[in-house]
């Protein structure tokens, strides 16, 4: 028995070691990229010796990169770029996914099955058309051509009606009784208990929003987001890999924030409802 | 016309019914009109963009029929990124899902820093796509870069034109390897406990568990991951266009479908080409979704 333990009890142990080093592995070009960020150039191309540490942690990469690239515009673009997603996003998925859950209409099938083979065309089929569309209305490299194709979305509103129909039917009834009409049953009843669906579908949607690089590059060519930022500031600033480091630093530091805060709706917002489909 | 549908002797709708009719179709509108203009009429645009030849500056398309599919279908260039985009997606799609399996297996079960290990390989997920790449063409620098300092090698990881699209997939399995994982958490919830405690009792070791109880049982969850990443895979774009420059030597080797979709509608500004391209893409994505549902009764009923 007790021999049993003490295998266990290894077993146990490397368990932790693997996952340790499969940590590692994954954090790695996390640490790299920081520290790269606070080097010189010739300390970042230094090979022999080999230098992992900074000799003296330079800031004037950041405070370079910062005016260089005006990083306030960027975060202010990509700002209203998931703000506007995400607002029009989770409203419209919200009206949409409860009527196509709890209504019953005529036409409602043959509406369903457009969301349904919207999900199953890959997305870039559509980005020549909305880019000329956008180009009419004259609106290229404007925060509205960034908020453009992400206005509806068919994934949230089949999100957020699997979200209604998991709520129990009595609700609703009850609701009728007292004299309320369709209207003030979803607002005051229905959308409140789905409020679950809702901020998985935003943060989903942000994470998206603020991770979207070719509709960027495409449509704007100076309201940019920080993503297609980075990938401008590369052709530029080619071997100034401190620089380069500590721009993408500063691009992702804000939603690692979050996310760190926020663990358990970040990863049931993006993987769990990716995971209802 | 609420008022006519509620008199027409024919239909004889209740109260009730005129109302859901209303409402419903009130509250999809927003998304209904939405969808149409931005997807479903594009599709249509974009398959009847491909038979013009994109005119230029001020001149209209001109129909040119099936030209852009001979185009395509006859260049070298096209079939090397179908082949490169089927490389990558060879590499990321079972490294991703293999290793995910075993790193949920392994945190499916009360132990100290369960949620810690979620966060860090969940963390990939959370950064922009950009950024990762740029640290990861800084990994590969074969110069200056970490991987071959601590090595001690001089590979070119990212400009030889025979590894560069591996090392490029492996920059994908970093990155998605935490999304799959936790989609197969969840998965494994809903394995019955008993089932690992009778076959304990019986002497089972880990292992056999591993291919005997949790393979099998979570088979659809990894069925729909692997679809889904097979397709996902096949629309790669961010990693290749940000880690390969226009003057590397492997480029050619590396661009994907979707990468050449880019360049042709928007730097090369031949819409009506990118537009074949891409609804080659679709061809390839819609026969892949035509198996899967055939094979899905498989997985689903054994």
């Amino acid at each position: 028995m007790e021999s049993m333990e003490k295998k266990q009890k290894l077993t146990a142990a490397l368990i932790h070691v693997l996952l340790i080093l499969v940590s590692i592995t994954m954090l790695v070009p996390f640490v790299w990229m920081a520290l790269t960020a606070f080097k010189t150039i010739t300390e970042s191309t230094s090979v022999d010796p080999f230098v992992i540490f900074p000799s003296s942690w330079k800031v004037e990469n950041f405070t370079e990169v910062i005016n260089n690239m005006s990083f306030a515009k960027l975060y202010f673009n990509t700002l209203m770029l998931i703000l506007g997603r995400v607002i029009c996003a989770v409203l419209t998925a919200t009206l949409a996914g409860y009527a196509f859950a709890r209504l019953e209409f005529p036409g409602k099938k043959l509406m369903f099955s457009l969301v349904m083979f919207q999900m199953m065309v890959p997305g870039q089929i559509f980005i020549i058309p909305q880019y000329l569309m956008v180009s009419k209305l004259g609106a290229l490299d404007t925060i509205f051509a960034l908020v453009f194709p992400g206005m509806v979305t068919a994934f949230g509103t089949f999100l957020l009606r699997q979200s209604y129909m998991g709520l129990p039917k009595d609700l609703e009834e009850a609701a009728r009784l007292d004299g309320c009409n369709i209207g003030q049953t979803f607002l005051f009843v229905m959308a409140p208990l789905a409020r679950s669906g809702m901020v998985a579908l935003g943060i989903f949607t942000a994470v998206f929003a603020y991770k979207d690089l070719m509709w960027p590059l495409i449509c704007n060519k100076t309201v940019m987001p920080l993503s297609a930022a980075l990938a401008k500031m590369q052709g530029q600033y080619s071997n100034n890999y401190p620089q380069l480091m500590a721009a993408s630093l500063l691009a992702c530091v804000p939603m690692i924030v979050l996310y760190l805060i926020f663990q358990k709706q970040f990863i049931e917002g993006i993987a769990t409802s990716g995971g209802k489909l | 016309m609420a008022k006519q549908a509620a008199a027409t002797p024919k239909k004889k709708w209740t109260g009730r019914q005129k109302s859901e009719f209303i409402w419903g179709w009130a509250f999809i509108l927003p998304t209904m009109i939405g969808l149409i203009v931005l997807n479903i009429y594009p599709i249509f645009k974009t398959i009847i963009e491909s038979f013009y030849k994109t005119g230029d500056f001020g001149k209209g398309n001109q129909f040119i029929g099936l030209a852009n599919y001979q185009k395509i279908l006859s260049d070298p260039e096209v079939w090397q990124a179908l082949l490169n985009t089927f490389k990558y997606a060879i590499v990321e799609v079972p490294f991703s899902i293999a290793i995910a399996l075993v790193l949920a297996v392994l945190l499916n079960r009360k132990m100290a820093g369960r949620a810690a290990y979620r966060t860090i390989f969940f963390l990939p997920m959370v950064a922009a796509p950009a950024a990762i790449a740029m640290v990861w063409r800084w990994l590969y620098n074969s110069e200056f870069g970490l991987l071959n300092n601590m090595m001690g090698t001089k590979i070119n990881w990212i400009s030889n034109p025979n590894i560069a699209v591996f090392s490029v997939a492996v920059i994908g399995v970093w990155s998605i390897l935490g999304y799959n994982m936790v989609l197969f958490l969840a998965g494994l919830q809903d394995i019955p406990k008993d089932y690992y405690e009778a076959s304990s009792i019986d002497g089972a070791s880990g292992i056999y568990q591993f291919f005997h109880i949790t393979v099998p049982l979570l088979s659809p969850t990894i069925f729909f991951v692997s679809v889904t990443r097979i397709i996902g895979g096949l629309q790669v774009f961010d990693l290749i266009f940000m880690v390969m420059d226009k003057n590397n030597p492997a480029l050619y080797k590396t661009e994907s479908l979707v990468y050449l979709f880019y360049q042709y509608s928007f730097i090369n500004n031949n819409k009506g080409l990118g537009s074949a391209v891409v609804v080659f893409l679709l061809a390839i994505i819609m026969v892949i979704t035509v198996i899967q549902m055939r094979m899905q009764k498989h997985v689903y009923y054994n």
